[in-house]
């Protein structure tokens, strides 16, 4: 669900058959058009894309009425028996705490209750009517099937079938497992979607056992690295909070701020610490946290809020780095017009991308006159630009994280192509002449630069040793990298450790001199099975993976209660009475007795240490059904239509239902890769699908008068393109609430440079997230199509 | 000899295409972009530059709705090659473990092989003036490797090894499948034309995958056989005359002339 991933994950569609053909396994897809995944499942159900809560909600109802959830694992591992303090409600639509103005709540009101001692209250009969079953039992009452559908458009019989077949898998001898990726986070209720998934295989009990889990498959090979590794805004490595000007003013406010109590974030101040000696080993943490860079306070620094602040001229420069926002970017038209009022770019890919061509003639062309943003002619604009080629994966060497979260190191396969250089040696040579550039300087406002400790190696490339073992961590030793530490665990907050990445912390325990201590190049295929057990496919000594190569996080709950396998063949840990052994690292104390105090605390990395089925997210704690910022329908639901904790950027762009009556949706192949930089121009690809296309049903051709084949033209209130109509039985009109309507889906690798070229399809999606992680809404929103 | 062949399981083909590269990659064949007409199927069928394609066939299904179907469609290397039969230069050879393939040198791009054909394979390459098809990678084989499809397939669909044994899968996987949703499964390749040195585990009935499910040879390949070959000597001055043997003789002086190239875009 939310995933294709027979298209655009083959390897991981690989196991779901081998399942199917060794374990009898059922494979559902669920999904707006008939996909290469559908035709390989056992069960399709269409369902109308951005209906996703509504569609998880029914199923909640189904399994908590026909008490189909796996009672045991819910009543000792989640949040179900917790009581909830009267403060909470929730009607029609809006929980308690919210405030209009500022379109978002005050999340103190959804506390729990707790014992005089701090401890929390909980029933563990889960009978109170104040308990998190019982509310979650009264939340999704509204939920029934008839409502369900009318609002997906599955037909019922369909959705029964999903239903019954995944909610069997709440038996405690059986798993289900969720594949999701794009078509479930790309909403502006993206993350409660996820949250739903979440929320479903803990009723199940589906989460820290062999074959279970909510697996993310990600939108690129290395976006679990990525994400570690901070690629984003809001986090520093290891996931630790990026500081803001005011509410973190300095070392002491950011760990009291953000330091939980209970749990094993507990730890925080420690990775913080080692992270900044990292970064400036001669300093006291306490100093170099004041080097790091700030956020404005409540200020948003998402990929859509960077290029409405280029749109609105509050940025100057920029580094592009394997980045296309004007094929990848949601409201390409705009996010172009963003780049002119760039003073300076640099552009860092393995070709020139259309960003990095943005001020070419061949950026300006449009099928039709409709120009909403001020698209202009090179001669107009004054950004400078610079690019830097870069090498591709075969031409350099390091590793990359998986989204089971293995580090596998990669070998440098080939020389790279002409002056293409690996990242590493570009942002290291970067550094090593910005520093240059600061030298002697004895400004305090420098200091992050001049301070900083920067020494890789003195080769033209950096020496990835040196990387992995500060990313490991080592003792400090007379200012300098000492004995290394073994993982995490032996990292400080006193200023005598540091480490790169704490979550990475014991991926090169011990320098013997030998490529392999760096685990990441472990190639141990051999699965062995822990004595009297069966393999369950872990490869421990298949390169390392983070926390201390674990495979299967929250694994305790692999095990029953009382520490025994739920199904003796599917054995991750067990208790042997002594310790907790097994197939797999436990995430759990290692001697820690189930049946003693905190023996079935299950998520350690939660304060709360069990999983959460109702957690504080910012449109509420439970996910609760909002149509699309686009939507042609009302919400049958309640009366708020749009999520209501949303930014809206631009409310003048939200399409009239009336004239813009067609969802639309975006969505990748097999064939090509992303915004298509890499693929686009490889003649053999650009063969298989040479142009861009766009799916729909022979109803709306019939209607639109478009023969398979014929060019039409797809229209939103920010743009227009071009493309290839190919009509479709696997495409069906949505039957919602007793009306008909149609359901379009455009694939978005296109652009104007390559063998196979065409117009991005994100011309057409809007500026819109999340309100949690600001995620584009790529996946539903209103466009009118015709002939070309 | 034992045959050596490709057993491709449709139930677990994804349509990822890597088969379609992969045979152009080891071939060394440029792209043939052709527009996008409606149907995600890259050409309608194999073409000079082009040995192995996979088709996408929309049907309904009374029972099961919608289907997809999947099919790698590329030279069956058949038993009883009829393209060998014809062939007026004699280029077209079978190797002992079962690959038919074609001596591109004495090649006169005359068609005959084409027609012959009961799938109608081999194509045209114009810039060598010449017909091509797929060779089971005879080449990669005969090295001890496995051909570049089958090796590069993510899903296991595609696999190679003595006909034999993947016959004894082959039956096992259709047995499986028969039992579980596809009561139509059958084997594809056995027996057609007297055995087919590509066998296919299909879901559904031939028909549903866009191959013939009795494939003929043409009968005038019959006429051809029986009559014109054997009887070379009297029939050609009777039928065809001057005419046909300057038709020959001037295409192998084509043959003769530098190739030159066009198309691709490598």
């Amino acid at each position: 669900m939310g995933s294709n991933a027979a298209e655009n994950h083959p390897i991981s569609f690989k196991w779901l058959t081998e399942a199917r053909d060794k374990r009898g396994a059922k494979i559902i897809s669920v999904d707006p058009r008939f996909t290469r995944t559908s035709a390989r499942a056992d069960i399709y159900a269409p369902l109308r894309s951005g209906t996703d809560i509504a569609f998880m909600g029914g199923m909640f109802k189904y399994i908590l009425d026909n008490k189909l959830y796996h009672e045991e694992y819910v009543k000792w591992y989640t949040n179900a028996t917790f009581i909830v303090k009267d403060s909470f409600d929730f009607d029609d639509g809006l929980f308690s705490g919210y405030d209009p103005q500022k379109r978002a709540y005050d999340q103190s009101k959804w506390a729990y209750e707790t014992n005089e001692d701090g401890s929390y209250k909980k029933d563990m009969t889960m009978e109170d009517p104040r308990c998190v079953l019982q509310l979650l039992k009264k939340h999704y009452e509204r939920y029934d099937i008839d409502t369900v559908c009318k609002i997906t458009g599955t037909p019922k019989n369909k959705y029964l079938e999903v239903v019954k077949a995944y909610a069997a898998t709440g038996a405690p001898d059986k798993v289900g497992t969720i594949m999701y990726a794009m078509g479930t986070t790309q909403h502006t209720v993206g993350t409660e979607n996820v949250r739903a998934f979440a929320m479903l295989q803990l009723l199940l009990g589906n989460i820290g056992r062999a074959g279970g889990g909510v697996n993310a498959l990600r939108g690129e090979s290395n976006v679990q690295g990525s994400t570690d590794w901070a690629l984003l805004y809001h986090i520093l490595p290891g996931y630790l909070e990026t500081p803001e000007a005011k509410k973190h003013s300095n070392y002491q406010a950011y760990v009291d701020a953000l330091t939980p109590k209970t749990g094993y974030w507990q730890n925080k101040p420690k990775f913080l610490s080692s992270l900044l000696k990292a970064y400036w080993m001669a300093d006291d943490p306490v100093k170099s946290y004041d080097y790091l860079p700030k956020r404005i306070d409540g200020k948003h620094y998402e990929h859509i809020a960077l290029f409405e602040a280029m749109y609105n001229k509050e940025i100057e420069g920029l580094i592009i780095w394997g980045s296309n926002p004007i094929v990848g970017g949601p409201d390409a038209n705009k996010e172009q017009a963003a780049l002119y009022n760039l003073k300076w770019m640099v552009a860092i890919d393995l070709w020139q991308t259309e960003t990095s061509e943005f001020w070419t003639y061949k950026a300006v062309d449009r099928p039709t006159d409709k120009d909403v943003y001020g698209i202009k002619k090179p001669e107009e604009i004054d950004t400078e630009v610079f690019f830097l080629p870069a090498c591709n994966s075969y031409e350099k060497a390091g590793s990359v994280s998986n989204s089971g979260r293995w580090m596998q190191y990669r070998w440098q396969a080939c020389d790279p192509v002409g002056e293409s250089r690996a990242d590493l040696q570009i942002v290291n040579d970067l550094m090593l002449r910005i520093k240059k550039l600061y030298e002697g300087s004895s400004k305090p406002q420098d200091e992050p630069i001049t301070k900083l400790t920067w020494d890789y190696g003195h080769g033209d490339h950096p020496d990835l040793n040196i990387i992995a073992r500060e990313i490991n961590g080592f003792e400090i030793v007379d200012g300098k990298p000492g004995k290394l530490v073994a993982n995490f665990t032996k990292l400080k907050d006193d200023g005598t450790t540091a480490s790169g990445n704490w979550i990475y912390s014991g991926c090169y325990p011990e320098d013997n001199g030998k490529d392999e201590d760096y685990l990441a190049r472990r190639r141990d295929n051999k699965d062995a099975a822990y004595p009297g057990t069966k393999p369950i496919g872990s490869y421990l000594n298949w390169s390392w993976c983070w926390p201390v190569n674990r495979r299967i996080i929250y694994n305790r709950c692999s095990a029953t209660p009382e520490g025994q396998p739920w199904v003796p063949d599917l054995t991750s840990i067990f208790w042997n009475g002594e310790k907790w052994v097994g197939n797999d690292v436990p995430d759990f104390g290692g001697t820690k007795d189930p049946n003693g105090p905190g023996g079935r605390d299950a998520f350690i990395m939660r304060p709360e240490e069990v999983g959460c089925i109702f957690s504080k997210r910012n449109e509420g704690p439970f996910p609760e059904h909002y149509e699309p910022w686009e939507s042609p329908v009302k919400n049958l639901l309640n009366s708020q239509e749009l999520n209501p904790a949303v930014v809206i950027w631009e409310p003048d762009k939200k399409a009239d239902p009336e004239e813009y009556p067609i969802i639309g949706t975006t969505y990748r192949v097999s064939e090509h890769w992303q915004s298509g930089v890499m693929t686009r121009m490889q003649p053999w690809l650009a063969e298989l699908v040479p142009n861009v296309f766009v799916e729909m049903s022979e109803e709306l051709a019939r209607e639109k008068d478009i023969k398979n084949g014929n060019d039409v033209i797809i229209s939103t209130t920010r743009g227009d393109i071009k493309a290839i109509a190919c009509v479709t039985k696997r495409f069906k009109p949505f039957n919602i609430n007793g009306k008909s309507y149609h359901e379009i889906g455009v694939l978005w690798h296109f652009g104007f440079n390559g063998f196979a070229n065409g117009d991005p399809a994100n011309r057409l999606t809007p500026h819109i997230g999340d309100a949690n992680t600001m995620i584009p809404e790529y996946k539903a929103w209103l466009c009118d199509i015709r002939r070309a | 000899m034992l045959k050596m062949t490709n057993l491709y399981d449709v139930s677990k083909c994804t349509a990822c295409r890597g088969c379609q590269v992969a045979c152009k990659d080891w071939n060394q064949l440029p792209a043939v972009i052709e527009p996008f007409t409606g149907n995600y199927q890259t050409h309608e069928t194999t073409n000079g530059d082009t040995y192995t394609i996979v088709k996408f066939i929309e049907q309904i299904d009374d029972v099961k709705g919608i289907q997809w179907n999947f099919l790698k469609f590329q030279c069956m290397h058949c038993f009883d090659p009829e393209c060998m039969k014809v062939c007026p230069t004699d280029c077209i050879k079978q190797t002992e473990w079962g690959a038919v393939i074609k001596d591109y040198d004495k090649c006169i791009g005359c068609h005959y092989c084409t027609y012959a054909c009961p799938f109608e394979i081999p194509q045209y390459r114009k810039r060598q003036d010449i017909t091509t098809k797929c060779t089971l990678c005879y080449e990669r084989v005969e090295e001890g490797l496995t051909p570049a499809c089958a090796r590069t397939c993510p899903t296991g669909a595609l696999q190679f090894g003595e006909r034999e044994e993947l016959l004894i899968q082959a039956r096992e996987r259709v047995k499986f499948l028969k039992a579980n949703g596809f009561p139509n499964a059958t084997i594809y390749g056995e027996k057609e034309l007297g055995g087919l040195n590509k066998l296919y585990v299909l879901t559904d009935t031939p028909d549903k995958f866009d191959l013939p499910v009795d494939p003929k040879v043409s009968g005038n390949i019959g006429f051809w056989q029986n009559w014109v070959q054997p009887y070379f000597g009297w029939l050609i001055p009777v039928t065809l005359g001057a005419s046909a043997l300057s038709f020959v003789t001037s295409r192998l002086l084509a043959n003769k002339a530098p190739a030159h190239t066009e198309g691709g875009h490598e």
